[in-house]
């Protein structure tokens, strides 16, 4: 069996035992059945963080000429989509896990609005890559916005810490779940966290080899399509 | 690197000067968008003057955006860009260069709309030391992120809609930052404002040390 397919066996396993497990949580006297987020949110969130974190570390990677490959770039291009996807969703699940506990979809919590800039940091990240052909201009160029993107997020995350504590103070409780939770709800998360890892590190693969093998066909299309106009004007 | 800075510095704003572009276009643009504001929210409740800092950062940054536009389009234009390269110019002074040009511009479109809150919105201007602090260094800032996210976005097709969004999440701070020490003096607790100057300098800082660093590869792949 292939590695792939392995990894993905196993993020499938542990993503229905996080789902199996979460749902037999119980209720909780604050949260009701709401506590059950717990499962997913904070493993979205982590898998978010790591996805962009892996993001900048294949870019440098790639500007490093010892380690200059091209599959840095894809690697990186990958784990920024999915930090984008796992960053919405994190999102997502927090609104719904919001409205019933805190009374609002939104609130402009440090923590949430740190979220909401990486997010529309790295929007702008895909975006600048779209906006140009595939080659090692644009790797280089795309690498260099990742790697200004790591920086801008902790000094994001700073000042609108500030913001909130400065101004009117954290209003809202920590969505760490350690002191209020029993084990049963500790469990599930890990679990939650190991299936999102997976689930990422598997999407990440699959992720990179398409991306290759689009750029093996792009590289080659106009010979082979050559090629084929040829056999063609052969056998009429 | 600071001979190179000047005379590039020097070469924008004379371009400034006889094209007139910050000032038809931009200033204009700056006003009209306190005004829009006004359209906006009730002139009549009061909430004009308690919003006046945040909205005067807002104009700032949009008009910030447009002249940092304006910077990149000097050097697209008949591939001036390439020239400048060629000319042997140290990349970190044309980043300077670059930005400094761009800041004299805004230190005077902020004036403007400091007077422009002050009669529309009847904002009171206290302590003007640190409204002036942090004007300098929120403006070095943007500058510095501005002309850094415009080499980015320099050589692509789509560089104007493209820069709002690379530029406008990364100066969160600045507006932040600024905003709060300029609501600080205003209020008349100038001492408040402090946490937030320190803030806006480290911005400062950081950017033209990441565009001093990096401006040259992103130079040469644009």
């Amino acid at each position: 069996m292939k590695p792939t397919r392995v990894l993905g066996a196993l993020a499938l396993i542990t993503l229905t035992g996080t789902i199996a497990l979460g749902l037999g949580l119980p209720a909780t006297e604050e949260q009701q059945t709401y506590a059950r987020f717990v499962a997913i949110h904070p493993p979205l969130a982590w898998t978010a963080y790591l996805a962009f974190g892996v993001t900048a570390a294949a870019s440098a990677l790639y500007l490093w000429p010892r380690t200059r490959r091209a599959r840095w770039d894809a690697v990186a291009e990958a784990s920024a989509e999915l930090g984008i996807l796992f960053t919405g969703l994190t999102l997502v699940t927090g609104s719904l896990w919001g409205r019933p506990t805190w009374g609002v979809w939104w609130t402009w919590d440090a923590r949430l609005t740190t979220t909401a800039l990486m997010l529309v940091i790295y929007l702008g990240y895909l975006a600048q890559r779209s906006a140009v052909d595939a080659g090692p201009a644009r790797a280089k160029r795309s690498a260099v916005v990742a790697l200004l993107a790591v920086v801008v997020v902790p000094v994001n995350h700073m000042a609108v810490e500030w913001w909130r504590t400065l101004h009117q103070g954290r209003s809202l409780v920590s969505l760490n779940p350690g002191g209020q939770l029993d084990g049963d709800f500790v469990a599930a998360m890990f679990l939650g966290l190991v299936a999102m890892t997976l689930t990422y590190a598997w999407l990440v693969v699959l992720r990179t080899q398409l991306a290759e093998a689009t750029g093996r066909t792009e590289a080659t299309a106009l010979d082979d399509a050559l090629a084929a106009r040829r056999r063609e004007a052969v056998t009429t | 690197m600071l001979h190179d800075a000047t005379l590039v510095a020097a070469k924008d704003l004379r371009i400034e000067r006889r094209s007139h572009v910050t000032s038809r276009q931009v200033a204009p643009f700056a006003l009209l968008v306190l005004v829009l504001f006004a359209f906006a929210l009730d002139p009549d409740r009061g909430v004009l003057d308690r919003a006046a800092p945040g909205l005067f950062w807002l104009a700032v940054v949009f008009s910030a955006v447009l002249a940092v536009q304006r910077s990149v389009a000097v050097e697209a234009t008949d591939r001036a860009g390439d020239a400048l390269r060629l000319a042997g110019l140290d990349p970190a002074g044309i980043f300077l260069g670059k930005a400094a040009a761009v800041a004299a511009q805004l230190f005077v479109l902020e004036a403007l709309l400091a007077f422009g809150i002050a009669v529309l919105y009847g904002t009171t201007l206290r302590a003007p030391l640190v409204l002036v602090a942090a004007a300098v260094l929120a403006t070095i800032g943007l500058a510095a992120a501005g002309t850094a996210y415009a080499a980015v976005a320099g050589g692509l097709g789509a560089r104007d809609t493209l820069l709002p969004l690379l530029l406008l999440p990364v100066v969160a701070p600045v507006l932040l930052g600024a905003t709060r020490a300029w609501e600080a003096s205003l209020q008349g607790v100038p001492g408040e404002a402090l946490p937030w100057l320190e803030l806006l300098a480290a911005f400062a800082v950081l950017y033209v040390a990441l565009g001093i660093a990096g401006y040259g590869v992103l130079q040469e792949e644009s």
